[in-house]
């Protein structure tokens, strides 16, 4: 067995102190945190100041006896602190307006109670959260105004205007079920052992061939068993890829924090932070004109989160992505001591990829039909089972079907004791055949041997 | 008394039999050569010691016991096809395959040393593999192969990628192994180093053993009777004295004008016969008997196999 932990730490150790290995380490947080930064940047960009002129060629009338004659919308649009509107009734050409100080130019047209259609002039294009607001406005003007026109109260179109929510309610328990929300998160975890498989499984897959066209492989196996050489490295990479994992989520927080207090001071302290979430959420407000909804939005997150049984979950995402990776990452040593060159691993990499791809296109399905028959026996199969099973355990399992992941669980572990056996028994014969391109019908000879 | 005995050894693969109940004795303390063409099953028999390999039927006897995992510490394996991690430094790589055979690493890393001082490359211990040369590599695996200072060495064509000066190093150092009490195995194709340093041989062809034993038995074994004779006199009359009790095989004059003849006896007649024969016509300087080379009786056999399979 010590021999089994000295090719474990050479493996580790090899990998590690690699330049790769250091530059990735650093690269992939420097992009997750430069792409969240990126994010955080943008969306401050988006409260810049719109100054936007309203032309407003609707004609001068009076609404009722009491007021005086006046167009449409002056006056009428409701400012933000980043949206604010000046008045105008007389049309200006495109060129005219470039020479203004104005971002936007808003021209409604005459008769945009029958056409409702406006134009926006721009000469930077404004975000979509300025867009939709700009929207909001005009429409309601448009609707108050067809409210008189047809004389109907307002506090009657309010009572009138429908905007259905649908709750939806798990007939066994009788609970409120969110869980499609919950396979987001379940999603999320599923993507995670999908690249971890992929990522790893292929480093194995390049390390065999390594040993076996360096042609080491055979001083090795007169002192090792070629099992525990298989092993040692799938067990290596194994730790190598954990040691990644953990520091890029170290070093992305460590930047992250470091990339907001610089770029964004203020989003630094939690108090500022949930400030400027207030702030999104009032102009959200506003667009939807609906704040019960956003209260809901903010409850239904907290109870998913609480819904997910985290304990379950995580315990499950660590069992799942070693089951997973084992399974796979000993096919993957198979093929490359099946294989002499790399553009004959082609052939083999298919059979391995599909599985692994159709798993997350499976897991992806889950998002919109979680208790379907496809993501049930795609949850049980050990080929697809460890991502298409994530989306599952978000959801959360009962009584009656924790059968379910028991079995899954049993088939996992089925699947990659044997597909470990099935890999040891094709990598010791592979990796001293040379010089022969290896078929489907050799391979299954090799098993024989 | 024989440190390792394969014992009726069978391994079939697929479609072909590698090995056809196999039997060598290897004597404690010799050198031994295992010969044979291409094919014919001397790396499947290597594979089968080092347990790379099981065999189908019969067993290995390695030191008076059955052969066991942990016997591979007192083996030391150089394969024909070798080579090294290419991005690992010499030294951790000569440390670690040292430790894979059950050498701690204070030890391994002592005795290499020294070894590394012995072949005069002790700058090369923080070189990666991939910064030198053939040659070079392959003079660190020998150490690698013979560092935990193994009972039994087995060495697949040893000599190949070697230049002469270095292929003498591993030839000197395989023979002041054996002093100390190593035994040796190797399998080559070349047979002058055969005849150089092997005390033992077996040829195995197309699976299975078709020769064994000592070098010298084996040469004595396939002599034809055949004699070079160095002699003055009239070649014409030479020949026609010989008649057909002998066989003249070939003929040519030597640098100092002498006549060389190359005799085989036939059947029932003996040395004394020929020199009677010869001495009336002419004067006889030498008379040595050809004692065959082991590549003449390497050829020799694989052809006769060949032609006797047709």
């Amino acid at each position: 067995m010590s021999k089994i932990s000295l090719i474990i730490e050479r493996e580790y150790m090899s990998r590690v102190r690699k330049k790769s290995f250091i530059i990735m380490t650093f690269l992939g947080p420097l992009l997750i945190g430069g792409l969240l930064s990126l994010g955080v940047f943008l969306g401050m960009s988006d409260s810049s100041i719109y100054n936007v002129l309203v032309v407003d060629l609707t004609p001068e009338i009076a609404i009722d006896s009491t007021s005086s004659p006046k167009a449409m919308f002056v006056d009428e649009l409701k400012e933000t602190s980043q949206v604010r509107f000046d008045y105008t009734t007389s049309g200006l050409t495109n060129a005219q307006f470039d020479s203004t100080d104005y971002t936007l130019m808003l021209v409604l047209r005459e008769d945009i109670i029958t056409f409702p259609e406006a134009e926006m002039v721009f000469r930077k294009l404004p975000s979509m959260k300025a867009r939709s607001y700009i929207k909001s406005q005009v429409e309601r003007v448009i609707e108050d105004n067809k409210l008189i026109l047809e004389s109907i109260p307002k506090e009657k179109f309010d009572e009138i205007n429908t905007d259905l929510n649908i709750i939806t309610v798990d007939a066994e328990d009788g609970s409120t079920s969110f869980k499609q929300e919950q396979a987001f998160i379940g999603f999320g975890f599923a993507v995670l052992i999908y690249f971890f498989i992929f990522l790893y499984g292929v480093q194995v897959m390049r390390g065999v061939m390594e040993e076996k066209s360096n042609r080491i492989v055979e001083v090795i196996i007169s002192s090792v068993k070629p099992f525990q050489l298989m092993m040692g490295k799938i067990v290596g990479v194994a730790l190598v890829g954990l040691t990644q994992f953990l520091l890029w989520v170290i070093l992305t927080g460590i930047l992250f924090s470091a990339a907001t207090s610089i770029f964004a001071p203020e989003l630094s302290n939690a108090a500022t932070m949930a400030d400027q979430v207030q702030a999104t959420e009032e102009v959200a407000n506003e667009v939807s004109k609906d704040a019960m909804e956003q209260a809901a939005i903010g409850e239904m997150a907290e109870l998913i989160l609480f819904r997910v049984n985290w304990p379950l979950m995580v315990g499950m995402f660590i069992f799942y992505f070693l089951g997973g990776y084992l399974l796979y990452a000993s096919l993957f040593a198979a093929v490359g001591a099946a294989v002499d060159n790399d553009t004959d691993t082609q052939q083999f990499m298919m059979p391995i990829t599909i599985p692994l791809v159709f798993g997350f296109i499976v897991s992806e399905f889950a998002l919109t039909n979680p208790e379907g028959a496809a993501v049930f026996w795609f949850s049980q199969i050990p080929l697809t089972s460890p991502i298409v099973m994530m989306v599952r355990v978000a959801m959360g399992f009962d009584g009656s079907s924790i059968w379910e992941l028991i079995l899954s669980m049993a088939l996992l572990i089925a699947g990659f004791v044997f597909c470990v056996w099935l890999a040891g028994k094709i990598y010791r014969v592979g990796i001293l055949m040379y010089g022969k391109k290896v078929s489907y019908k050799e391979l299954a000879k090799w098993l024989k041997y | 008394m024989a440190i390792l005995e394969a014992q009726n050894i069978t391994k079939t693969y697929a479609n072909h039999v590698a090995l056809s109940d196999v039997s060598i004795s290897v004597p404690q303390g010799s050198i031994f050569g295992l010969l044979g063409p291409n094919g014919a099953g001397k790396t499947s028999l290597i594979r089968i010691i080092n347990q790379i390999t099981a065999p189908d039927e019969g067993k290995i006897i390695f030191n008076g016991t059955e052969l066991k995992p942990e016997h591979v510490q007192d083996i030391g394996y150089l394969p024909e096809e070798r080579g090294l991690y290419k991005k690992m430094k010499v030294g951790d790589q000569a440390v670690y395959l040292a430790r894979l055979k059950g050498m701690n690493k204070t030890e391994a890393t002592k005795k290499l040393k020294q070894w590394f001082k012995r072949f005069e490359i002790d700058n090369w211990w923080n070189k990666k593999v991939e910064e030198l040369s053939k040659g070079m590599a392959q003079k660190v695996q020998f150490i690698t192969t013979v560092l935990h200072e193994p009972k039994f060495l087995i060495l697949d064509e040893p000599f190949s990628g070697f230049d002469p000066i270095n292929a003498n190093l591993i030839k000197e150092e395989l023979l002041r192994l054996r002093n100390e009490g190593a035994t040796i195995m190797l399998s080559t194709h070349n047979m002058g180093s055969v005849e150089e340093i092997c005390s033992h041989i077996a040829l195995i062809n197309n699976a299975k053993v078709v020769l064994e034993g000592g070098v010298k038995e084996v040469r004595n074994k396939f002599k034809e009777g055949v004699y070079d004779i160095i002699f003055s006199g009239n070649m014409l009359g030479f020949t026609n004295a010989l008649g057909t009790n002998f066989e003249l095989i070939h003929h040519h004059e030597t640098e100092d004008k002498l006549k060389s003849a190359r005799i085989k006896l036939t059947e029932g007649a003996s040395v004394n016969d020929l020199l009677k024969t010869v001495i009336p016509v002419a004067g006889v300087h030498s008379l040595n008997e050809v004692i065959p080379s082991m590549n003449d009786i390497f050829i020799k056999i694989v052809q006769q196999k060949e032609e006797s399979d047709e």
